[in-house]
C-alpha cells in the first residue's frame, strides 16, 4: 500500500509538473531553443567525439591523483623526526592547491606555462591543464587519505611496531590497507566530481564535450548541443554516484557489524 | 645469577604527567612476573617500556644485561627476543591468520614464504588453531583471536614474553583456555611478565607478583605471601576491592 501511494504521488506531482511547463505560453520558444532534436542530432557526432576526450582524460587525471595523493599522504604519515621537513612541505602544498580555485590554476597552467616556450617540456594546454587539475585534487585525496589513515586504530601501530616493522613497512603491510578501505566511498564522490570538472578544460581550448558544443551554439545560435552534452554528462555520472551511495551504505553497514 | 629482564630505577612522563616513578623489578630467565595494580597505575607502560614501544625518560631497562636502547639490538633485534601480546589483540584485520602470524618473519627476518608458512602452521597447530590458518580475524571468537595473537608474538622465537591483559577482553568461559596456552609457555621455560586481572591466575602460575600503585611498585613478592600476608595498607585495600568484586 505505501509503496502505491507513493508511485501515484510521483505520477500526479511530475505529471501535473511536466503539463504546467509544457503548456506555458513561451514553452514552444524555450523547446526550440534547447530541446531541437534536429540541432541535436546534428550537434551529437561533435560533441560524442568530444565527450570522448572527456572521458579519456578523466582517467588518465584520476590514476595520476590517486597516486600523487598517495605520495603525499604517505609523507604525512611517516613520524620519523628527519621526515619533519617534508611533512612541512606537504602541509604547505596542500594549503595552497586546497584554497586555490582549480578554474584558477587550470587558466595559469594551461595557457601560462606554453607561453613560456620552455625547452624540453610538452607546450600544449591540454597537459598542463591536466597537470592543474590533478595538482588540485591530489590535494584533496591527500586530505581523504589521511583521514582514513588516521581512522585505523593506534592498536594497529603498536602491534606492527612490535613485530619489528619499519615505519614504512608499518604503513605499507598494516595501515595503509585498512585506510584505503575505509576511504573509497569518499574517494568515490571526487571520481563523479572530477568527471565534471574536466570540463573545465574548455576554457583554455580543449576541445571536449562542452567545447564542441559551444562551437555549435556559436554557429547556429540553437543551445540544444549544450543539453547533449549535459545528457552524456548524466549518462555518466548517475551510475557512478548511485555506485557511492550504495558502497557508502554497504561501508556503514560493515562498521555497524563490527561495531556489534 | 643475571635477570633476564633488568628494569632499574625506571621513570616515563607522558607530558608533564609522572606515569612511571623510578620503578626497579627483576625478572629472572624462565621467571614469571605478574603485575597488578588499579587501572591507570603505570602497568601497561612499564611493560611497554620493555619493548620500546614507549622509551622511558629516566633509569635504563636491561634484556640480559643490555640496555634496550643499545644500538646493539639493531633496528629489530629487541622485537625479536621480546613479544608482546594486547588485550585488544590487535590482529590485522585485512590478512589472514596466516598471513598475520608470517607478516614479521617474511617482511622483518627474510625468511621465504614456505619456510615462514610451515612454521606458522606449526605454531597454530600447537594451539587447536591449525584449521583456522585461512581464516580472517573477524570469522574468529575472541579467545580464538588471541590465540593467533599469541602465535604472532611467537613466531620469532622471543625468550620473552610480554602480555598485556589478554584475558580481559574475552568471555569467562573463553579465558580458560588463554591461559592454559600460557602455563603451557611456562612449561617450557618462557620468560614471562603478565598484566593481569586473573588473580587466580597470578596466585597460581606467578613466581612473583609486583603491585603498582600510581607508578610505584609498592610491593613485591611470591604470590603466597602478597596475597596471603600485604604488608602495605593500599596492597591490602587492592586486594579488598578484588575480594569484594569476587575476582580472587
Ligand atoms: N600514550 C599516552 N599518552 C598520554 N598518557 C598516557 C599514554 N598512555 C598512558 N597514559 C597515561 O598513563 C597512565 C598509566 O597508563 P597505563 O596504561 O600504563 O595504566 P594501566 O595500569 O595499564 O591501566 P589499565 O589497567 O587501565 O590498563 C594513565 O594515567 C594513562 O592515562
Ligand atoms: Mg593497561
Amino acid at each position: 500500500m505505501p509503496a502505491l501511494i507513493g508511485t501515484m504521488s510521483i505520477v500526479v506531482v511530475f505529471g501535473t509538473l511536466a503539463w504546467f511547463v509544457t503548456s506555458a505560453e513561451q514553452w514552444p520558444r524555450i523547446k526550440l531553443q534547447f530541446f531541437n532534436l534536429d540541432a541535436m542530432i546534428a550537434a551529437f557526432p561533435r560533441v560524442l567525439q568530444g565527450f570522448w576526450v572527456n572521458i579519456q582524460v578523466w582517467l588518465t587525471v584520476l590514476v595520476c591523483i590517486l597516486v600523487w595523493a598517495l605520495v603525499l599522504a604517505v609523507v604525512r604519515a611517516l613520524r620519523a623526526p628527519w621526515f619533519a621537513s617534508f611533512r612541512l612541505m606537504v602541509m604547505i602544498y596542500i594549503d595552497i592547491f586546497r584554497g586555490v580555485p582549480v578554474l584558477l590554476l587550470v587558466l595559469l597552467f594551461g595557457f601560462g606555462i606554453p607561453a613560456l616556450n620552455l625547452p624540453g617540456l610538452p607546450n600544449s594546454g591540454l597537459f598542463w591543464g591536466a597537470v592543474a587539475m590533478v595538482l588540485s585534487y591530489a590535494a584533496y585525496v591527500a586530505e581523504i587519505y589521511r583521514s582514513g589513515i588516521d581512522a585505523v586504530h593506534e592498536g594497529q601501530r603498536a602491534a606492527a611496531k612490535s613485530l619489528g616493522l619499519s615505519e614504512w613497512q608499518t604503513l605499507r603491510y598494516a595501515i595503509l590497507p585498512q585506510a584505503l578501505r575505509n576511504v573509497v566511498p569518499a574517494l568515490m564522490n571526487i571520481v563523479v566530481a572530477l568527471q565534471k570538472d574536466v570540463a573545465l578544460l574548455s576554457v583554455i581550448g580543449v576541445r571536449d564535450a562542452v567545447r564542441e558544443a559551444q562551437i555549435y551554439t556559436a554557429t547556429t545560435f540553437n543551445y540544444s548541443s549544450l543539453i547533449v552534452a549535459a545528457g552524456l554528462f548524466l549518462l555518466a555520472t548517475v551510475p557512478m554516484a548511485r555506485l557511492a551511495d550504495y558502497l557508502t551504505r554497504r561501508d556503514r553497514q560493515r562498521r555497524l557489524q563490527m561495531a556489534d | 645469577m643475571v635477570p633476564k629482564i633488568d628494569i632499574d630505577n625506571v621513570t616515563k612522563y607522558f607530558g608533564d604527567k609522572l606515569v612511571l616513578d623510578r620503578v626497579s623489578l627483576k625478572v629472572n630467565p624462565h621467571e614469571v612476573v605478574c603485575l597488578i595494580g588499579a587501572s591507570g597505575s603505570g602497568k601497561s607502560t612499564l611493560l611497554r617500556c620493555v619493548n620500546r614501544l614507549v622509551v622511558h625518560d629516566y633509569g635504563t631497562i636491561r634484556l640480559d644485561s643490555v640496555s634496550v636502547d643499545d644500538p646493539a639490538f639493531g633496528k629489530t633485534g629487541l622485537q625479536r627476543r621480546a613479544g608482546i601480546v594486547f588485550q585488544s589483540y590487535n590482529l590485522f584485520p585485512h590478512m589472514s591468520v596466516l598471513d598475520n602470524i608470517t607478516l614479521a618473519p617474511r617482511r622483518v627476518y627474510g625468511q621465504s614464504r614456505t619456510e615462514a608458512e610451515d612454521r606458522g602452521r606449526d605454531v597454530l597447530a600447537r594451539f587447536g588453531m591449525d584449521g583456522f590458518a585461512a581464516s580472517y580475524p573477524e570469522q574468529l571468537s575472541g579467545g580464538q583471536q588471541q590465540r593467533v595473537a599469541i602465535a604472532r608474538a611467537l613466531m620469532t622465537r622471543p625468550d620473552v614474553l610480554l602480555l598485556d591483559e589478554i584475558t580481559a577482553a574475552l568471555d569467562p568461559e573463553l579465558v580458560g583456555d588463554v591461559l592454559a596456552i600460557i602455563r603451557g609457555l611456562k612449561d617450557d621455560g618462557m620468560t614471562m611478565m603478565i598484566v593481569t586481572h586473573e588473580m587466580g591466575f597470578a596466585r597460581e602460575c606467578a613466581d612473583r607478583v609486583a603491585f603498582l600503585d600510581g607508578g610505584v611498585i609498592l610491593e613485591e613478592d611470591t604470590p603466597d605471601r602478597l596475597f596471603g600476608a600485604p604488608q602495605q595498607v593500599r596492597t591490602q585495600a587492592f586486594l579488598q576491592r578484588i575480594i569484594a568484586a569476587g575476582r580472587l
